[in-house]
């Protein structure tokens, strides 16, 4: 085993389940173990996705998503991580407004569906504002949490160097935050997806989430399942480029010093 | 007490090369008059006096609770005394002529060890010039080596290492010690002793530590005072000439007389 994971690679290593599933379901539907109409076999899915690949419809769908996504993310990311420095830094701004955000914290996001509907009808504002109300909450937390743990005694101690408020921020309190932010963006960003998925479904008339109910609407089982696999790899996607953006930015850090 | 002091100072001039021409004998640096510092109802420093001259090495020794770290906080301008004035140089407290260690490190995890050195040039020094000072000053605790490396991966004493050359680095007029090699193992302790008395030697800043170990205290201070209840209780020069010795006979009669003075001799 450990030969064969050197052989690989250990990145390579994670891989192994996900061909082993797929091969074991691909030989289940051709013995008919599993009926067409339950569970396409790959193969069926993967004729589905080229289909979809030359009509263009794939890539439009992904395309509209990605950018609802992104957009979303932006705008519930930045007000999230703003608000999340400033109630860090100062008692008077985390006083006026942490009780009301702790509040609304607790509304599941997706239960404002049918009053967002409402308000936005089903157009794109619909999308990006639940988008970025789900994204909101983890990095406004995490980010507060990371600056109420940064270590006192090396504020303390920038203090005693003469570090100004800038300085002291930029080198000491943000650095310090930075390893509880990315826990808060890689959480961001399943909620992001999964905001989004749901949104699409309910309401939309383009994006991969409308793909999918536009398929089951006329019984093409293999783009259903074919979109749920794209949702698989895109969420993976996101978390390994957070991660990669991790590695790059905590090199400090003991447990990203293992080379 | 000046006189304690100048006493304190005496051999030391038999150090080849390690003393400043032309600066004058009995100037105070520091000097407190009557401080007192309460928190509370609670009483930490009750009237304490004290003049401490440029360039010396004084221990402040007391038992946990004592005030010894507070008088010291006091010293590097991190409080301010409810009572009495404290001067240094001369002049109204708080210039950035003070640095403190403590007894954790406190370096940056996220900067490499050159970098760290150079916080203590902030509002100093800073780009490439910052840079070879930080350099120069590393070599000088013998870690010039170890300049690019993580905090993370130095032992506990290079860590230390790394903080007296963080707070050396800009030159300060005071060293403010905070028991900053109580959780050394002994051996670097001792190691740390003899880098301390080097640098010292040549900088001649003046060095204020304080500990709760009385061997360490008359093995690198000129002149040790003991606090008790807020007070000083014991007012004493170590005029023994360097490097000293560790375990030599001088230094045990002394030492003795402070642990006496500490537990209030009852056993006599």
């Amino acid at each position: 085993m450990k030969r064969l994971a050197s052989g690989i690679g250990l990145a390579g290593i994670g891989w192994l389940l996900p061909a082993a599933i797929i091969a074991g379901w691909e030989a289940a539907a051709r013995a008919g173990l599993i009926g067409s109409n339950v569970l396409p076999a790959p193969s069926a899915v993967a004729e589905a996705f080229w289909r979809l690949l030359l009509s263009g419809e794939l890539v439009w769908n992904i395309g509209v998503s990605a950018v609802r996504a992104l957009a979303g993310f932006a705008i519930g990311g930045s007000i999230g991580f703003a608000l999340g420095l400033a109630n860090g830094v100062s008692a008077l701004s985390r006083g006026l407004t942490d009780t009301t955000l702790q509040m609304i914290r607790n509304i599941p996001h997706l239960a404002l569906i049918p009053l967002v509907i409402l308000w936005f009808g089903i157009d794109e504002e619909a999308k990006l504002f639940l988008v970025a109300l789900g994204v909101f909450f983890p990095i406004y937390v995490n980010t507060l949490l990371g600056i109420q743990g940064v270590d006192p005694h090396l504020v303390e101690m920038g203090r005693i160097y003469g570090m100004s408020r800038r300085d002291l921020f930029m080198r000491v309190i943000l650095p310090g935050a930075l390893p509880s932010i990315f826990v808060g963006l890689r959480y961001a960003l399943g909620i992001m997806w999964l905001t989004l998925i749901v949104a699409e479904t309910i309401s939309a008339s383009s994006g991969l989430g409308y793909m999918a109910m536009q398929a089951r609407e006329f019984l093409l089982i293999d783009v259903v399942v074919l979109s749920i696999l794209i949702y698989a790899l895109l969420g993976k996607l996101a978390d390994s480029l957070a991660r990669l953006l991790e590695r790059l930015s905590l090199k400090w850090h003991p447990a990203f010093q293992s080379a | 007490m000046t006189a304690a002091a100048a006493t304190a100072r005496l051999p030391f001039d038999a150090v080849p090369a390690a003393r400043a021409v032309g600066r004058p004998q009995a100037q105070s640096l520091l000097r407190l008059r009557s401080i007192g510092k309460r928190f509370g109802d609670k009483v930490v420093l009750d009237g304490i006096d004290l003049e401490v001259g440029a360039g010396q090495f004084l221990a402040v020794i007391g038992k946990s609770g004592c005030g010894k770290s507070t008088l010291l906080r006091l010293l590097a301008g991190l409080d301010e005394p409810t009572s009495g004035t404290l001067e240094i140089d001369g002049g109204r407290q708080s210039q950035g002529g003070a640095r403190i260690m403590f007894q954790e490190p406190r370096l940056l995890p996220w900067a490499r060890v050159a970098a760290n050195v150079a916080v203590g040039l902030t509002g100093i020094d800073k780009g490439a010039p910052a840079r070879q000072r930080a350099l120069a000053m590393l070599s000088e605790v013998g870690l010039e080596d170890r300049a690019a490396d993580w905090p993370s991966i130095l032992s506990g004493g290079q860590k230390q290492r790394v903080a007296l050359a963080r707070a050396l680095v800009g030159q300060p007029r005071i060293l403010a010690l905070d028991e900053p090699l109580g959780a050394l193992d002994a051996l670097t302790r001792i190691e740390m002793h003899r880098l301390l008395e080097r640098i010292w030697l040549k900088q001649r800043f003046t060095a204020v530590l304080v500990t709760h170990d009385v061997a360490e205290a008359v093995a690198l201070a000129d002149r040790v005072i003991v606090i008790d209840r807020g007070r000083i209780t014991l007012d004493l020069a170590v005029p023994l000439p360097r490097p000293r010795r560790h375990g030599s006979a001088e230094l045990a009669a002394l030492e003795g007389k402070i642990l006496d003075q500490l537990f209030g001799r009852a056993g006599n």
